[in-house]
C-alpha cells in the first residue's frame, strides 16, 4: 500500500552539487504554458477548417492539395505538428519521471517515447516539406 | 456521545498488512478526535500507537487522515466528523508506517533540511537586530505559520507517487526565506528547488492548500517560488 513505499529506493536524482543552476526544469515547465496557450488556438483553427467549414468527407487528397498549394498553410501545419508533438512529449515525459519510480524504466521509457515522437516529426516534416501536387 | 471509531492498525511485529479495528468511544461533541483516540488508548486498547504531544493544534505531531482528509486530530471536533458515521483514522500517505498512526517521519524532515531552513545573512555578525520593514515582513508572512505537521506534503499525489519530490512543506519552509529580505542566499535555495526533484514537480493538485491546517496559501507559495525560479531563468 502507498503508506509503505520507501523513499530510499527509488532513484532520486539530484546534481545539487553542480554549480550552475538547473534551467530546464523551469524552461520546461514555461514552455509547456506558451505551446498549450498557442495550441489552443491552433487545434480550434484546425478543427474549424476540417470539421465545420469543411464537410469532413471533403478533407481528402484533393483538399490537402488545394491547401498545401499554399506555404502559408504548409507552415501552419507544420508549426501545429512541431507544437502539438513537444507539448505531448514532454508531458508524457513529466507523467513518466513522476510515477516510474524504477531508474533503469524510466530512463527505457523516455528514449523509446523520445525515438517515437523524434521519428513522427520527421516523418511529419518530411512529407510537408516535399509534398508536391 | 457515543462515537465509533475505525482504525486502521498495523504492527509490524505481528501483522501482514494493515487492517481496520472498530472501537466506541465515549465522548462530548465538543471534544476533539484526539479525545476520542485518547479514550481507546487508555480505556479499550492500550496498544494503540499514534503521535501527539502538545494537543493544541501547535507542534503539528498529531496528523492523520480523518475520514479521508488529512487533519490534526486535536484540531477536528467530533461534531465536526460526522460522527453519526464511524469515525475512520488512517496513518498519514506516502510516508512508511512503523505502527498503527505513527509514520516514520525522517523522509519528510530530509526534505525540509534540503532546502537549508535557516537564516542566512553574509557580512559581518550584527550586534543587534536586522530591522525588516513591515512590507517585507509581509511578503513571507503566510509561510512563517508552518508547523511541519506534513498534512500538505502527505496528501499531494505527486510525493505519493514520486520518491525524489521535495513535497510542498519543504518548499513552504524555503519559500519563508527565499522572501525574507534580511537573508542572502535566496539563490542556493532556487537552484535547490529548480531541480528535477524540486518545486516543478507541483501540478498544482491543491490537496496542499486544502490539507493545511493553519490555512497557508501553499500552492500560491509553491507558485511564487516557481516563477522566482522562472524570472531569474529567462
Amino acid at each position: 500500500m502507498a503508506q509503505t513505499l520507501d523513499r530510499n529506493e527509488t532513484g532520486t536524482e539530484s546534481d545539487q552539487s553542480s554549480a550552475a543552476p538547473n534551467r530546464a526544469e523551469a524552461r520546461m515547465w514555461y514552455y509547456m504554458r506558451i505551446s498549450g496557450l498557442i495550441l489552443v488556438f491552433l487545434a480550434l483553427i484546425h478543427f474549424a477548417i476540417t470539421h465545420i467549414v469543411n464537410d469532413v468527407v471533403e478533407t481528402d487528397f484533393a483538399f490537402v492539395q488545394t491547401r498545401w498549394s499554399n506555404p502559408l498553410w504548409r507552415f501552419f501545419d507544420w508549426t501545429l505538428l512541431a507544437l502539438a508533438l513537444s507539448h505531448g512529449v514532454i508531458g508524457v515525459r513529466t507523467i513518466a519521471e513522476d510515477y516510474i519510480r524504477k531508474p533503469r524504466l524510466r530512463v527505457a521509457v523516455k528514449a523509446l517515447l523520445f525515438t517515437v515522437v523524434a521519428g513522427i516529426f520527421l516523418l511529419g516534416t518530411i512529407t510537408i516539406v516535399t509534398f508536391s501536387a | 456521545m457515543k462515537v465509533t471509531l475505525e482504525i486502521l492498525r498495523y504492527d509490524p511485529a505481528t501483522d501482514k498488512a494493515p487492517h481496520w479495528e472498530s472501537y466506541e468511544a465515549d465522548v462530548d461533541p465538543m471534544d476533539r478526535v484526539l479525545d476520542a483516540l485518547h479514550h481507546v488508548k487508555w480505556y479499550t486498547d492500550g496498544t494503540l500507537a499514534f503521535r501527539r504531544s502538545c494537543a493544541h493544534a501547535v507542534c503539528g505531531s498529531d496528523a492523520m487522515v480523518i475520514n479521508g482528509e488529512n487533519r490534526l486530530a486535536c484540531q477536528l471536533l467530533i461534531k465536526d466528523a460526522s460522527p453519526e458515521k464511524p469515525i475512520k483514522v488512517e496513518p498519514i500517505r506516502g510516508l512508511a508506517v512503523e505502527k498503527d498512526l505513527i509514520v516514520d517521519m525522517e523522509p519528510f524532515f530530509d526534505s525540509y533540511r534540503s532546502i537549508l531552513p535557516y537564516l542566512m545573512h553574509d557580512g559581518p555578525e550584527p550586534d543587534k537586530e536586522i530591522y525588516q520593514s513591515p512590507e517585507d515582513r509581509e511578503r513571507f508572512d503566510d509561510t512563517t505559520k508552518c508547523i511541519l505537521c506534513a498534512c500538505c506534503t502527505t496528501s499531494c499525489p505527486i510525493y505519493w507517487g514520486s520518491g525524489s519530490y521535495v513535497g510542498p512543506a519543504a518548499i513552504v519552509n524555503a519559500h519563508r526565506f527565499i522572501f525574507d529580505s534580511r537573508d542572502d542566499h535566496a539563490d542556493e535555495r532556487l537552484a535547490i528547488l529548480a531541480e528535477k526533484s524540486g518545486v516543478f514537480r507541483c501540478r498544482t493538485a491543491f490537496n496542499c492548500t486544502e490539507a493545511c491546517p493553519r490555512e497557508i496559501k501553499v500552492t500560491q507559495a509553491i507558485q511564487e517560488v516557481k516563477r522566482e525560479i522562472l524570472y531569474r531563468s529567462l
